[in-house]
């Protein structure tokens, strides 16, 4: 078995006392893993980091085996995250809410271009938290979850659509509300593609995606959501506050 | 292992195997070897081993392994200069070391944040961290940590929870002493740049 694939690294793990374990978030081979000989080397450590765009062959003799990777790098987007601790913290966020929410070995084209486009932002550009808020909308549709944000649920409105039903992820108006309104999840005019936002509406977006990601995680062997996220989150309120 | 062998060698050898470096092809070959010179170096290696394995132990300050409970570095007066250097293991710590160029104090954090491992702040050392620095009157703490992105996760969690309590700074990141540009990874060629100063 062999093919060639384009990816980002989500994860490294030591294997023995030179290679190492490496996951890679592939286009067309989803979630893959594979052994990469001399893979804690000086020469490939600095390649194989968690976001690192990679080129990867992976063989091995029969296709349920764990297999070899053979690694070429593409480009590093450790540089450009090193320094910036939001950034960082994003992109421990996003290799591991892709760790926990994607099956093994399986392609998931749209949630992999959208993944790709979130990591060359990282550190680049200041829309990414919005950029992040919005990829965690895709995950959560790619799982099955997808909210309804087009119109309220109870008058059928399109209009000042500001919560979200936290048991089927449908939009409510202001009207639809009513005695509920207290019972409900906010939804911020960044989650309906609404233009730019201010940290606290990315924080309440976050709070209404993390209510049914949490949801999926039930489903996913009733984990808990990645440590990594919730210290992203905990690291953006504190730069609201500060 | 065959039958010729004795136990006895037998487990030595095995044990051998498991150091790093070794497989049971070259801890035989070190087998043999320590026991042609019996009396010169197998003799005193199992005694040195022996009572450093009765007297190693942490240094209950900054994590070094030593053979007291508080290590040289640390109860070196002269040491106490108000700069701790924060490395993640003692590895790190003895390449600081062997550098000689940092005359302060260590602080071994016994690893680095990890989701991956479920290394969460509470396993490492920050809260003997935050208190040396209030004990001992540091004004600098300087991160020494692994330029991955654990190591610089790690960095910026130690950097929030030290706060105001005195000055931070971290190692450099660029082109390596004898680095040539044609041999190195892109990461580092644009840290180098990012990093680059006025000549």
């Amino acid at each position: 078995m062999e093919w060639r694939d384009q990816g980002a690294i989500l994860s490294v793990r030591k294997h023995g006392e030179t290679s190492a374990i490496v996951e890679v978030f592939t286009g067309m081979h989803g979630r893959h893993s594979g052994v990469v000989r001399g893979g804690i080397s000086r020469k490939l450590t600095p390649v194989l980091q968690p976001g690192s765009q990679v080129e990867v062959t992976w063989r091995a003799r029969l296709e349920d085996h764990l297999g070899t990777f053979v690694v070429e790098p593409v480009r590093s987007r450790t540089a450009a995250v090193m320094n910036d601790r939001l950034a960082l913290s994003g992109l421990n966020a996003i290799t591991a809410m892709l760790r926990f929410c994607l099956p093994e070995r399986e392609p998931h084209a749209q949630v992999y271009a959208g993944s790709i486009q979130l990591l060359d932002m990282l550190g680049v550009s200041r829309d990414w938290v919005l950029a992040y808020l919005r990829w965690e909308l895709m995950l959560l549709e790619e799982m099955g979850f997808a909210l309804d944000l087009s119109r309220c649920a109870v008058t059928g409105s399109f209009d000042d659509l500001i919560y979200v039903s936290p048991r089927t992820g449908r939009a409510v108006s202001r009207a639809g509300a009513g005695d509920w309104a207290d019972k409900l999840l906010p939804l911020p005019l960044c989650l309906l593609g609404q233009g730019g936002a201010e940290t606290g509406e990315l924080l309440q977006g976050l709070t209404t995606t993390g209510h049914f990601l949490n949801l999926l995680a039930q489903d996913l062997g009733n984990r808990p959501l990645p440590d990594a996220r919730n210290r992203f989150i905990d690291l953006l309120a504190r730069t609201e506050r500060d | 292992m065959s039958t010729q062998v004795s136990p006895d060698i037998d487990a030595l050898i095995t044990l051998m195997a498991k150091l790093p470096g070794l497989g049971p092809r070259s801890a035989r070959r070190a087998v043999l070897h320590l026991i042609s010179k019996r009396t010169h170096l197998m003799a005193p290696l199992a005694q040195s081993m022996s009572e450093v394995a009765a007297t190693v132990r942490e240094c209950l300050m900054c994590g070094n392994i030593g053979t007291g409970e508080i290590c040289d570095i640390c109860s070196d007066d002269r040491r106490a200069n108000g700069e701790i250097c924060i490395v993640e293991n003692v590895s790190d710590l003895w390449a600081m070391e062997r550098a000689m160029v940092f005359r302060g104090r260590y602080h071994v954090l016994g690893g680095t944040l990890s989701a991956l491992d479920d290394i969460g702040p509470e396993q490492l050392r920050i809260p003997k961290l935050l208190d040396r620095i209030t004990t001992e009157s540091i004004t600098e703490v300087i991160l020494a940590l692994n330029a991955t992105i654990d190591g610089q996760t790690t960095a910026h969690y130690i950097a929030d929870e030290v706060g105001e309590r005195c000055m931070i700074s971290s190692l450099a990141q660029g082109v390596p002493i004898g680095g040539e540009l044609d041999y190195l990874d892109d990461g580092t060629i644009t840290a180098a740049l990012n990093a680059r100063k006025r000549i």
